[in-house]
């Protein structure tokens, strides 16, 4: 039976859906085009998001719904990570998008879908749920990428990620059908219990659980899933690039968790050579591809390959505190994706996107401050120390080493030493040489101020990297 | 008499066309499309064999959320294969080539 008590559990996410069709409404009826009503109504149902987790945030694992969804620490630090990395975003977008005079509702409602599809994600304790929430961030996703109509390379992204997307969800359903077949439930917890007792048909989870982590894969852009992930940065329009690249890998970052560990941790021995062969492959292909581009935006997109492979050495450690580490690598590396592209929107200009290496070329000379936040942001995304980037690398690879896998360690840190390459290009075209563009788009004080905040929290945090991995400690014990 | 094994044989084989579809096709995006919903109808199929011969309900429940979602995801493909077309007057897959590296 649904309680009333039951309801109260799902409060941010049923606060997040009443905002987000009340905008679609006034969106619609709204006379301003700059949608400044659109924007803060959208800022401010994500205030009252967060507001809402921190205040049902008990500590405590609470199972509603008949056991389909579920409250514990993880998915309270995780929802309310999303909401803060979301109010930023739409603060970067919000400039982009008036910056190319092409402001479009859309985009916020999207948006504020897509959000709700990541913390139903976040909080499935069924497959069911999973799938739910999945396909709701994603279908948001696919719109928000076509969403430039006039756009030929938009629309094509959109496309490549739409076929690909169906195809990994088909994937997955078909091993959700597989695993229910065996044991009988949807239920995460329950379905842990089953396979335990289930010891002689381990070929057949086995089969399984390999089409669930093909789904998993795709959705956080591993190596051989990853052929949408460079076409869609290249081609969507900058704002959306930034939504796609930070935000919904922490959503991705909590269904692996939910469904590898919650789900299916009795067969831990066979997902972890799946998922070795997923990030050492992801790493090389991510890393030596990246070197090649030319477009910033799809140089990025190969680092996030390089980044996600990082990302699921955590996991493959195996224990409680990989996982923290695994959780505190997505939470830093959305902070990092957010401020580069961050940059690229406070240098872009009314149909110029600045997307190319050249274009970031002497900006030291141009505007020195942002420069350096540049160069926080890349020697954070190299790894180099006191930078946050680097305590991320550091926690996974020690939880790495101490599950001993220490080849795999060694193929990671040799994979970043040729990542640094282009990052540290990065800082040669901005101090090293001579700007092709002398011109420089400004952008509002409130961009610069959180844009400054963004990259000096790389910094900040850097120097006290204890408290964040307190917070991923506390929610995965 | 029908055996559950006979259902996962002929769901497997129709989930092997779609996925053989997506890829062998280099024509038309549409078909594309049609082989995703017939990945999608494969799995349902195995859902309710599981469903009827485990007597268990939530099986069926989950087929029609899967329904559901497939709707919503053609609505949204057929969607952006109008955009595309409006930009490139073309819905060959192998045109769909303008970003590389």
């Amino acid at each position: 039976m649904v309680q009333l008590s039951d309801i109260v559990v799902l409060l941010p996410e049923i606060n997040l859906l009443i905002f987000a069709c009340a905008i679609l409404v006034v969106d619609t009826f709204t006379q301003d085009p700059a949608r400044r009503i659109t924007y803060l109504l959208s800022q401010i149902a994500l205030l009252v998001t967060i507001g809402l987790v921190f205040f049902l945030h008990t500590g405590a694992s609470i199972y509603v719904f008949n056991g389909t969804f579920v409250s514990d620490p993880m998915s309270s630090a995780l929802k309310a990570m999303i909401g803060i990395y979301g109010v930023v975003i739409f603060l970067y977008s919000f400039e982009y998008l008036n910056k190319q005079d092409w402001v479009k509702g859309e985009y916020f409602v999207l948006g504020l879908f897509a959000m709700l599809g990541m913390m139903v994600l976040i909080s499935a304790a069924s497959m069911i749920t999973v799938y739910l929430g999945l396909e709701l961030l994603s279908l948001s996703l696919y719109a928000m990428v076509a969403m430039q109509r006039d756009s030929a390379s938009a629309s094509e992204a959109a496309m490549k990620y739409f076929v690909l997307g169906a195809l990994a969800s088909g994937m997955l359903l078909y091993g959700i059908s597989i695993l229910y077949g065996i044991t009988g439930t949807f239920q995460l917890q329950e379905l842990n219990q089953q396979i335990q007792m289930h010891t002689g048909q381990n070929a057949l989870l086995v089969f399984g659980m390999i089409f669930v982590i093909v789904g998993i894969a795709f959705k956080l852009g591993a190596v051989p899933f990853h052929m949408w992930v460079p076409d869609v940065y290249e081609g969507a329009p900058t704002a959306v690039t930034l939504f796609v690249s930070s935000v919904p890998k922490i959503a991705a970052f909590a269904m692996a968790i939910r469904l590898l560990v919650n789900g299916l941790e009795p067969l831990m021995q066979d997902w972890q050579l799946i998922l070795i062969i997923l990030a050492v492959v992801s790493m090389a292909i991510g890393n030596i591809t990246a070197i090649a581009q030319t477009n910033i935006k799809r140089m990025l997109a190969y680092s996030t390959i390089a980044h996600i492979g990082f990302l699921l050495l955590g996991i493959i450690a195996g224990s409680h505190l990989g996982y923290a580490a695994s959780m505190f690598y997505v939470i830093t590396y959305a902070l990092m994706s957010m401020g580069a592209f961050g940059i690229i929107i406070f240098l872009s200009q009314k149909n110029f996107e600045s997307d190319n290496l050249d274009d970031i070329k002497g900006l030291s000379d141009r505007n020195p401050w942002f420069a350096f936040i540049m160069l926080i942001l890349m020697f954070s995304l190299s790894g180099v120390p006191p930078f946050l980037g680097f305590w991320a690398k550091w926690f996974v690879l020690k939880e790495l080493i101490a599950s001993g896998y220490v080849w795999v360690a060694a193929a990671a840190v040799f994979f970043s030493i040729i990542g640094a390459y282009y990052y540290l290009r990065i800082v040669k075209l901005m101090y090293f040489d001579k700007p092709e563009r002398p011109v420089l788009a400004g952008a509002s004080a409130q961009m610069q101020v959180v844009l400054s905040l963004n990259g000096i929290a790389l910094l900040v945090i850097g120097m006290f990297p204890g408290l964040l991995m307190a917070l991923c400690l506390s929610a995965l014990l | 008499m029908i055996v559950l094994s006979d259902v996962l044989i002929l769901a497997a084989i129709v989930f092997c066309i779609s996925v053989a579809g997506i890829f062998i096709n280099r024509k038309n995006v549409i078909i594309l499309l049609m082989c995703i919903e017939l990945m999608l109808l494969a799995v349902n199929m195995n859902f309710i064999a599981f469903s009827y011969f485990l007597q268990d309900i939530n099986g069926q429940v989950f087929v029609f959320f899967i329904l559901t979602v497939a709707a919503a995801e053609s609505a949204i493909g057929l969607a952006i294969l109008v955009v595309l077309f409006r930009n490139r007057q073309t819905i060959n897959v192998e045109d769909l080539n303008s970003m590389k590296g």
